[in-house]
């Protein structure tokens, strides 16, 4: 799991986050990007959202902190295809499963 | 065997908002009854430190009982009685040499100090180990 907090307006490097999970998913691996914080901002539909749409069709999940959009306004009727809203349980359950993520 | 989950934070209190983040995370886990462990580092040992106050605010009239202010070490004090409530417990390691450079030794009960080989400890007998750094 990659846990994505950034703003890409604000961070150049979320673009090469979304690379390396990309990369993962090329080497036959699974693998979520988890939005949280700003992180959530480029799910807004036309808001630089094309990297996570690509990530989508490449088949890496994404999904998007509920609490993050609530906090940001972000209805679930804006977000772009491939984001699915989610709570932040999704991180437990997986580092409890023996799951390794990285934040970024 | 219980499950173990360990986090390590670098932010210091009142900074970002990966620390509330990793509140809901170190919650989440704590309601669930799991060991959390958790290593503070750099300014993330301030956290726990017990000299934290509430003020008052000048500015718009309120005392400090009406100013409410929300204090980190008592969310982590929480956090400890929730992880035991539910049959869990949240070990809280402050790294010792941060805490020395901040001056933050004074701390509240349950905190223990430690060195990064806690990290690795901590990680090694965890199912899961989550580093949220500071950029």
């Amino acid at each position: 799991m990659v846990i994505a907090s950034r703003d890409p307006f604000e961070s150049r490097d979320v673009d090469q986050l979304y690379d390396l999970a990309a990369g993962i998913v090329r080497e036959g691996n699974e693998v979520t990007v988890f939005l949280v914080q700003n992180g959530v901002l480029p799910a807004r539909f036309g808001a630089r959202s094309e990297g996570l749409t690509k990530l989508s069709a490449r088949g890496v999940k994404v999904l998007a902190d509920e609490f993050s959009l609530r906090e940001r306004a972000i209805g679930g009727d804006q977000l772009v295809s491939g984001v699915t809203p989610s709570p932040l349980d999704v991180i437990v359950d997986h580092l409890a499963a023996g799951g390794k993520a990285l934040w970024h | 065997m219980a499950t173990t989950i360990t986090f390590a934070l670098m932010d210091p209190p009142y900074e970002s908002a990966r620390s509330t983040t990793a509140f809901r995370l170190i919650d989440i886990a704590a309601r669930r009854g799991y060991n959390v462990n958790v290593f503070a580092y750099e300014g993330a040992v301030a956290t726990p430190f017990a000299q934290q106050k509430a003020h008052p605010n000048a500015v718009h009239g309120r005392d400090a009982a009406q100013e409410n202010h929300p204090l980190p070490k008592d969310w982590v004090a929480a956090l400890m009685q929730a992880a035991a409530q539910n049959g869990g417990k949240l070990d809280w390691v402050n790294c010792g040499l941060c805490v020395d450079e901040r001056g933050v030794a004074e701390v509240i009960e349950g905190v223990r100090r430690g060195t990064p080989g806690d990290l690795w400890r901590m990680a090694s007998e965890s199912q899961g180990t989550l580093i949220i750094g500071t950029r």
